[in-house]
């Protein structure tokens, strides 16, 4: 897509599809214009970025690579959540944060969008559940989110790369170049990730987001949380970290003075199903 | 040699009809979800594949079990599958269709498709069923085009198609291989993280795949009087009791490892399947039972060879074959694999009326290959019969 011209592009889907994976010439007949708007439409999108569009952060777009000095960067970034600092409202206001910063819409039944939410420690944890656990932290509810994890399943099952890990670590999509086949889906051992099974917008209250200077998706993408790469580009925690009043800690693994490094140091912590050898980047500090 | 499909009886215009109409309205099934999003299927977060990924890892197996006349016939010179082999690899490329078409209809940006190739990517398995399937359609429809043709001709095949023949052998095991390993390499996944899965596929794919070609060679041989052969038949026949007894010897390997280890994240999927999880009663219960129990009456059936050299018993009883492993793929593979979910929660999964108006869409696609491509082939095979 990046880097291929329409004529290229072109040529390509002609052969492909006298290869025998069809359907993208049908389509184009049948549907003028969309094909423009899926494919080739991205990297118009992308040439037309200014610096003063809001919806793409510096760190995103090709060619625009200025580094904004006020940018938080990492080697590895890293989070940890304080489960003794946590609050029924604490929770409520993490979880309104993320919605509201993103985008993410309040989908009625079992084809909703979850970003951060809140489970049970035998949900969160169904391997370190037993019976006669410590009744704090058993009936203490969990939040969860994606645990950009160092070895992610995901990012290895993904057939296009949007979804990928980062240099930082964070795990990003590519919501213009997902193609929906939801094998991240299949992949993700933390049900982490969501698939906008209609489009999103049509879930806003008045049917207008939240936060207009952040991107909606499209229906047929799958989604997660991205760590808030574009508050972190702008030099901003992300939204959870901001509003946890000191619950949630955010920092670089690799800097041993780092939030996060800290409270690893003296506080007992655990991580969801470890023994899968994902290595996920989210602490729990019990 | 394709002008071949373009005459024929009533009959044969009423079939492909008919077919034209089921098409026509799984299109339109399709427009309503292209429009409004796979919203409109049965699926949600915590099942996120379901009929549509679940008939493609079916099919998969039909296409590959062409293996099961290719082999004996070329590399073994059997001749007895002489006038068979040509149903099976048409039905290959039948089945073929309908798994790419399978991938397409389940996609969430089906005009994305080409960003596969756009950006290949190696360490995806879906990659490589992509380059597999494609290779095998065409393997398949250059080696049978070229057969059909040259027996036309009343010549020997062309040298050339002699070494994509044997390239079809290793490729036909391969297909099923790599679909097997789209879910046998996930890590939460408990009960697909098995390296049982793969020859399970094939034992599985190996009974229906011939299971099916026996309906066909009966179907046909009743509508056409073009007979495939006694002998082809009852070899065909032998192979699906093989195969059905592995397949099953498979399944309880695999629940042995399963029930008798007890870890509780490989265990669930079995038990929510033919149990029920946590005083939550299963909605394919019943069709799992089922399928256990046509599996071993197929096997009763099918063992004594007196009885499945009888076609008024062989025919129940590959019927039996197809429902068992049907079940087997079409519903447990993908209903047993996510439920219960990552965080150890039941959603179930059912499919909506739509999503099977698509599904049978999809399948009258294939039929109508097939359709074409058995009244051609069976066209040039009688009238050198004839003459």
């Amino acid at each position: 897509m990046m880097g291929v011209n329409r004529r290229d592009f072109l040529r390509i889907a002609g052969l492909t599809a006298a290869i025998g994976m069809g359907g993208k010439t049908a389509f184009d007949l049948l549907w003028p214009g969309q094909l423009d708007a899926a494919e080739g439409g991205v990297e118009g999108w992308w040439k037309s970025k200014t610096p003063e569009n809001p919806l793409f952060p510096g760190d995103m777009a090709p060619g625009n690579e200025v580094p904004n000095p006020a940018e938080l960067t990492a080697k590895r970034w890293g989070m940890a959540l304080d489960m003794r600092k946590f609050t029924a409202a604490t929770r409520a206001a993490v979880v309104k944060a993320c919605n509201q910063v993103h985008n993410v819409p309040a989908i009625p039944g079992n084809q909703n969008i979850k970003w951060i939410w809140e489970t049970s420690f035998e949900h969160a944890f169904p391997d370190l559940a037993q019976e006669y656990m410590d009744n704090e932290v058993h009936d203490l509810p969990f939040l969860v989110l994606c645990n950009h994890c160092d070895n992610p399943p995901c990012v290895r099952v993904c057939p296009t790369k949007a979804t990928f890990r980062r240099a930082d670590g964070i795990v990003m999509m590519d919501m213009h170049r997902c193609i929906g086949c939801r094998f991240c889906m299949a992949a993700c051992p933390f049900g982490s990730r969501s698939f906008n099974f209609a489009d999103p917008r049509k879930f806003f209250p008045d049917g207008k987001e939240p936060n207009p200077t952040y991107p909606t998706r499209t229906k047929g993408v799958v989604e997660k949380c991205t760590f808030c790469t574009e508050r972190l580009a702008k030099g901003e925690l992300p939204a959870c970290v901001e509003v946890s009043g000191g619950a949630m800690l955010f920092g670089d693994m690799a800097d041993s003075g780092s939030p996060v490094r800290q409270a690893l140091r003296t506080r007992y912590a655990i991580r969801r199903k470890n023994e899968l050898g994902t290595a996920p980047q989210v602490y729990y500090l019990i | 040699m394709l002008e071949k499909a373009l005459k024929g009886e009533p009959r044969y215009w009423a079939w492909v009809v008919f077919l034209l109409v089921v098409i026509g309205a799984g299109f339109g099934a399709y427009l309503v979800q292209y429009t409004e999003g796979l919203t409109i299927t049965g699926m949600s977060r915590d099942v996120t594949w379901g009929f549509y990924i679940a008939q493609f890892t079916f099919l998969v197996g039909v296409a590959a079990s062409a293996v099961m006349l290719v082999l004996p016939y070329y590399l073994h010179h059997y001749k007895a599958f002489g006038r068979i082999t040509i149903l099976g690899e048409f039905l290959a490329i039948s089945a073929v269709t309908m798994c790419l078409l399978f991938i397409i209809v389940d996609l969430g940006r089906p005009m994305r498709l080409m960003n596969v190739l756009l950006h290949p990517t190696p360490n995806s398995i879906l990659f490589w069923d992509m380059v597999v399937l494609n290779g095998y359609l065409f393997i398949n429809l250059f080696v049978g085009w070229a057969a059909l043709g040259a027996e036309r001709k009343e010549l020997p095949p062309p040298k050339w198609t002699k070494p994509l023949i044997y390239l079809s052998i290793p490729w036909a095991v391969s297909i099923h291989t790599v679909t097997a390993f789209l879910y046998a390499g996930l890590p939460g996944r408990g009960f697909w993280l098995t390296a049982i899965m793969a020859p399970r596929f094939l034992a599985s794919a190996f009974a229906a795949g011939p299971a099916v070609l026996i309906m066909l060679a009966l179907l046909v041989k009743k509508l056409t009087k073009f007979d495939a052969g006694k002998e082809a038949i009852e070899s065909l026949a032998k192979i699906i009791t093989y195969a059905i007894i592995l397949h099953l010897f498979f399944f309880f390997l695999e629940v042995f490892t399963v029930a008798y280890s007890a870890i509780p994240g490989h265990l669930s999927h079995l038990q929510y399947l033919y149990f029920g999880l946590h005083g939550h009663p299963s909605n394919v219960m019943p069709l799992m039972w089922l399928a256990l129990c046509c599996g071993f009456t197929s096997i009763a059936l099918l063992i004594v060879p007196k009885w499945r050299q009888n076609h008024k018993i062989l025919l129940p009883a590959v019927i039996l074959v197809f429902i068992c492993t049907w079940i087997d793929k079409g519903i447990g593979m993908i209903s047993g694999g996510f439920v219960p979910n990552p965080l150890h929660e039941i959603t179930e999964y059912a499919p909506t009326g739509l999503e099977l108006m698509i599904t049978f869409g999809v399948y009258a696609v294939g039929a109508l290959v097939l359709t074409i491509l058995y009244k051609t082939a069976i066209t040039v095979k009688q009238y050198k019969e004839l003459t």
